[in-house]
């Protein structure tokens, strides 16, 4: 149990950090205004060469390898779910470092998204 | 009132994009692993074992190619619309992961759980409801 409990930390804690450093990077890099193939390349090198773009993948991999493991131990109805537990952290992520303006609507959303998730949890047993 | 640059329709098209792509390489993945068990060393011989057991499953690797389709329209999206919008907005893949969970890997999934799903999927509506993009382009 507390190693599903300590997988579960990574996927979420891990897994939401490396998002935020992601969109830190996409949010410098501007938007993307032509997605045909050779653009894409072009935008996925400008990408590699901003630091918040590393740390971000780094910790998406950590958070990744602790799903993969988490996969092989739970069924995956029940592990997916429970990473939304992520959903308050990243509206908190959004507001606090990427300095968006999260409305009374969306924190609603949020709350909701994270009811749903603690029904999931429930709905295990 | 300050406007922000954004494309609703292309954001909506690559948000529909991830909520396909991503559960379906987290049930694929889910399968592999099922087929493989966990690994039962954290020494790094055992791990470099796990290693090579993972790059001989061809579940696992259409898994990582959905999931990297998956991460390249996040990016994309991320770069037009807020994280704050975009994350709650992809959670209607937590109900095709109950599907494709139940109907592709025979897995049980109670009432409460549907319910569950449900909920997520109302909020994403309302997340839905805000404008995609809050902060200025730089």
């Amino acid at each position: 149990m507390a190693e599903e409990i300590i997988l579960l930390l990574l996927i979420v804690v891990a897994g939401t950090g490396g998002e935020l450093c992601v969109a830190r990077t996409m949010q410098a890099v501007g938007p993307a205004t032509d997605i045909r193939p050779a653009a894409l390349i072009r935008l996925l090198l400008r990408v590699l060469r901003i630091g918040w773009m590393w740390l971000g993948l780094s910790l998406m991999a950590l958070a990744f390898f602790s799903l993969l493991e988490m996969l092989s131990l739970e069924n995956v109805s029940f592990v997916v779910p429970v990473t939304a537990l992520s959903y308050g952290f990243g509206a908190l992520g959004g507001k606090v470092f990427l300095r968006e303006q999260v409305s009374g609507r969306r924190w609603a959303g949020v709350l909701l998204v994270c009811i749903g998730v603690g029904l999931v949890l429930i709905g295990k047993r | 009132m300050k406007r922000f640059a954004s494309f609703p329709l292309k954001t909506y098209l690559l948000i529909v994009v991830m909520v396909i792509l991503g559960p379906l390489g987290n049930v694929l993945l889910g399968k592999g692993m099922k087929r493989i068990g966990a690994a039962t060393s954290w020494d790094p011989a055992g791990m470099l074992l796990f290693l090579l057991q993972l790059s001989r499953s061809g579940l696992i690797w259409t898994g990582v190619a959905c999931l990297m389709g998956f991460f390249a329209a996040y990016m994309l999206v991320l770069s037009w619309a807020d994280y704050s919008y975009v994350q709650p907005a992809s959670a209607m893949a937590y109900g095709m992961v109950a599907l494709l969970g139940h109907f592709l890997l025979g897995e049980a999934v109670t009432p409460v759980r549907w319910a569950g799903v449900l909920i997520i999927c109302a909020g994403v509506l309302v997340v839905g409801h805000t404008p995609p993009r809050t902060t200025e382009i730089k």
